[in-house]
């Protein structure tokens, strides 16, 4: 009797446990087992990409019934640390640095995910270099703290391309020919460069991102990691190199559309609104693929607009692709939480994105065929192909540098308050030690 | 008798503030896991706010008024302040202590570093460029809103529009700092040179106008301050004129009157007459615009974010502690502006008092 009892209640507990080892919240989900909860997101995407993260998630919402909510805001990174540290954090926090990200990681307030989420459908999902820039350390140890979504390469430069084609300016492939076609658009009385750092609070940022598409083309991937990582100083020779390289173009009289002075006050999504202008008002404008949200409507990609990498300055050091991403950390677990969570390491999450163009997915099992215009496939084929690929270093750096110090001291410079001397003296100082 | 009547009436007192104690508890955990339609629940809460709120000073003024008279004294003041005393307290008091303990320790909150934060704030070149703005922002806008204030307010007095120009100069102070610093921006914006740019700012436009060249005004070292400045002198001045025209019409006439008959010019008036009899006032106005000079956040965080040399204190603290995470740096920061606003405070009170007393 009593030998009886006990193979029953084995037998339970092996069913339980396995119950929950194999519990899929994800299947839950799609079988509407959590019809009417809401799960809580918060995030930078506002205005344009607000709109196009809520389609993507529309059809999940409508099979699923869990209603989720995204509130974004221009002041993301101030305003999600009081959440956090107040004791009331959203369910899912999107965050666009890891940095960020990593401090709260070391607090250990975020969940490990690993222990959450299916983790042999995530491996099979994303290749390892995704996963290591997901893993960050824990007070207990290393953990999976976030999942990629959206990400997007930078160091690509945007043109009006029927107008090119049509004044005869060809694609330059070397840092030679760039300058060479500058001095060409110049020589026909236009303006090459159309530039804008301002971003409210994160004004500056596209002048760090030029500094980091200069450091992967002027010296080693050695060295820029030792730059992101604090061990190779801003005021090295290699760091100021890379930046002057940019400045010689920004400063330049006549290179850029508005002049210097207008850089600092011109935020960067209208900036390259004025290539497709009648005629043109600029012809090159350099940023990550998401500007193409801020295009005017009713261009076609491939025809209307295009873009080329911006191009190696010596074959020594090539072009390294420079991205940046999204990347989803879990907070609060739940059963719904964590059918959504699993749900955002599949590419299907993104694929009404990608399909309206502004986004590219990391996932493996994104078709190349939903990439609806040809642009975004050739990024897609762009980081597929990639010989060697290297993370935004401002979002990885500390947050009083990579979202203090470098985006207002490279501000400061843009704008001759200071020099950059100065400038990079301040932003040395402010690393923490 | 009147001993077991004063037992049962505090019997019943005690039953009365449990069942007001269930009540304000009652209602908050019924609402929080209210699960019904979001109108209902806040005409319920509005309800049940409102209705807690009475029925404590309700029951603790019943109770404060059976007391003997000596203890009534106390008692009723005490119940009145008590609840708000205990509010400031909790929000105001003890974050205040909490943030002076921070201010000793480092980022983390776990390791004392005594003074390292203070020498921090005086020391760092960001916080003193942030200083010397504040202190522009402290002279140059209390000066021209007081000024500007107590000069409409004479000029309108006895004039035809008054209401009319009145109006016009108070009604910024509707506009929110943010929505001030949307129009503004659009005053200051500036396009760049080149060929077929057109500048969209109205001072640009003015500039141009004229025939000068149109400049990236909130980029210009050291004026970009006191354009940042125009922009509080435009929201503030109706309150200084406001406050500034009733104490000038609570003049009375015949001094007025007898001053001119004697002779005096109408500055003499001014200088030696209406400025004597408001000073209450102007103190009050001048302190009320200095403290908010130096605690001045939106206008600059919205405008520049800090950027061109246009920082101060507040936004200092905030990039401090939201962005950087520097919790040590940004509560020590927030101490120093505390001790420089409290001898401004405690003049204003002193006045005050005074003047009360003369009364």
């Amino acid at each position: 009797m009593r030998k009886g009892l006990l193979a029953l209640v084995a037998v339970a507990a092996f069913v339980a446990t396995s119950a929950l080892i194999y519990a899929d919240p994800l299947a839950d989900a799609y079988a509407g087992k959590f019809k009417g909860t809401t799960v809580t997101m918060n995030g930078p995407f506002t205005d344009n990409d607000a709109v196009k993260f809520n389609e993507s998630v529309k059809a999940f919402e409508q099979a699923t019934g869990i209603n989720i909510q995204y509130e974004g805001s221009k002041e993301f990174e101030a305003s999600i640390s009081i959440r956090i540290d107040g004791g009331n954090p959203p369910d899912i926090v999107d965050f666009p640095q890891p940095g960020l990200l990593r401090n709260f990681v070391k607090a250990g307030k975020v969940i490990d995910l690993s222990k959450v989420l299916d983790m042999k459908k995530v491996r099979a999902n994303y290749i390892q270099s995704w996963l290591d820039m997901g893993t960050m350390e824990g007070p207990k140890g290393p953990i999976m703290a976030g999942i990629w979504a959206r990400v997007n390469v930078k160091g690509v430069v945007w043109y009006n391309k029927k107008a090119f084609d049509a004044a005869g300016y060809k694609v330059p492939t070397t840092w030679k020919e760039l300058i060479a076609l500058q001095n060409q658009i110049k020589n026909d009385g236009d303006t090459p460069w159309a530039i804008g750092i301002e971003s409210g609070a994160a004004t500056g940022w596209t002048a760090t991102d030029w500094t980091e598409q200069m450091m992967l083309r002027t010296t080693s991937l050695q060295n820029y990691d030792r730059w992101v990582a604090g061990k190779l100083k801003f005021e090295s020779p290699e760091v100021r190199k890379a930046i002057q390289m940019w400045s010689d173009i920004w400063f330049g009289k006549g290179n850029v559309y508005g002049g210097r002075q207008a850089i600092a006050t011109t935020s960067f999504g209208d900036a390259p609104k004025v290539l497709f202008d009648h005629p043109p008002k600029a012809w090159l404008n350099d940023q990550g693929n998401f500007v193409t949200t801020f295009f005017p409507d009713g261009l076609q990609p491939g025809v209307d607009y295009d873009f080329f990498q911006l191009p190696e300055v010596s074959s020594r050091y090539g072009a390294p692709v420079e991205v940046g991403g999204d990347i989803y950390a879990m907070f609060n677990d739940r059963p719904e939480v964590r059918a959504v969570m699993q749900y955002f390491t599949s590419a299907e999450s993104l694929k009404t994105w990608v399909q309206s163009g502004g986004a590219l997915a990391p996932q493996k099992d994104a078709q190349l065929d939903w990439y609806t215009n040809p642009v975004d496939r050739r990024l897609g084929e762009l980081l597929k192909d990639a010989k060697a690929v290297r993370f935004d270093g401002s979002d990885q750096m500390p947050g009083q540098v990579g979202a203090g110090s470098f985006w207002k001291e490279m501000t400061a410079y843009v704008a001759g308050t200071h020099t950059l001397d100065q400038a990079l003296k301040n932003i040395d100082a402010s690393w923490p030690k | 008798m009147a001993r077991q009547r004063r037992v049962l009436k505090t019997i019943g007192f005690i039953v009365l503030l449990g069942l007001t104690a269930i009540f304000l508890y009652g209602g908050f955990a019924f609402l929080k896991n209210f699960g019904g339609s979001k109108l209902v629940a806040t005409a319920l809460a509005i309800v049940w706010g409102l209705g807690s709120v009475a029925l404590l000073y309700f029951v603790l003024n019943r109770m404060a008024e059976s007391l003997p008279r000596r203890a009534r004294a106390l008692a009723v003041p005490l119940v009145f302040a008590g609840p708000a005393l205990l509010i400031l307290t909790w929000f105001l008091v003890l974050p205040t202590l909490r943030t002076l303990w921070l201010s000793f320790f480092d980022e983390t909150s776990m390791h004392f570093v005594g003074l390292r934060n203070y020498a921090f704030a005086f020391t760092n070149r960001i916080m003193l460029d942030a200083f010397r703005n504040n202190l522009l922002w402290v002279v140059f806008g209390t000066l021209a809103c007081v000024g500007m204030g107590l000069v409409i307010a004479v000029l309108a007095d006895r004039s035809r529009g008054e209401k009319v120009y009145k109006a016009i100069i108070f009604m910024p102070m509707a506009i929110s700092f943010v929505g001030a610093g949307v129009i503004w921006m659009f005053m200051y914006s500036y396009k760049g040179v080149g060929s077929g740019i057109q500048q969209i700012g109205l001072l640009n436009a003015v500039v141009v106008a004229l025939g000068g060249k149109p400049q990236a005004w909130l980029l210009l070292p050291v004026w970009n301050n006191f354009l940042l400045i125009a922009i509080m002198v435009w929201l503030q001045t109706g309150f200084a004129m406001v406050i500034l025209s009733s104490a000038i019409k609570a003049i009375p006439g015949e001094m007025l009157e007898a001053a001119r008959i004697d002779g005096a010019t109408e500055f003499q008036i001014f200088f030696r007459i209406i400025i004597p009899a408001i000073q209450g006032s102007l103190v009050t106005v001048t302190t009320t615009i200095v403290i908010f000079s130096l605690k001045l956040f939106d206008i600059v965080r919205v405008m520049t974010g800090g950027n061109y040399g246009t920082n101060v204190i507040a936004n200092e603290f905030y990039m401090e502690q939201f962005t950087y995470g520097q919790t040590g740096r940004a509560s020590a920061i927030a101490i120093v502006l505390l001790v420089a606003v409290v001898p401004i405070m405690i003049y204003n009170l002193r006045q005050f008092a005074e003047r009360r007393a003369f009364k």
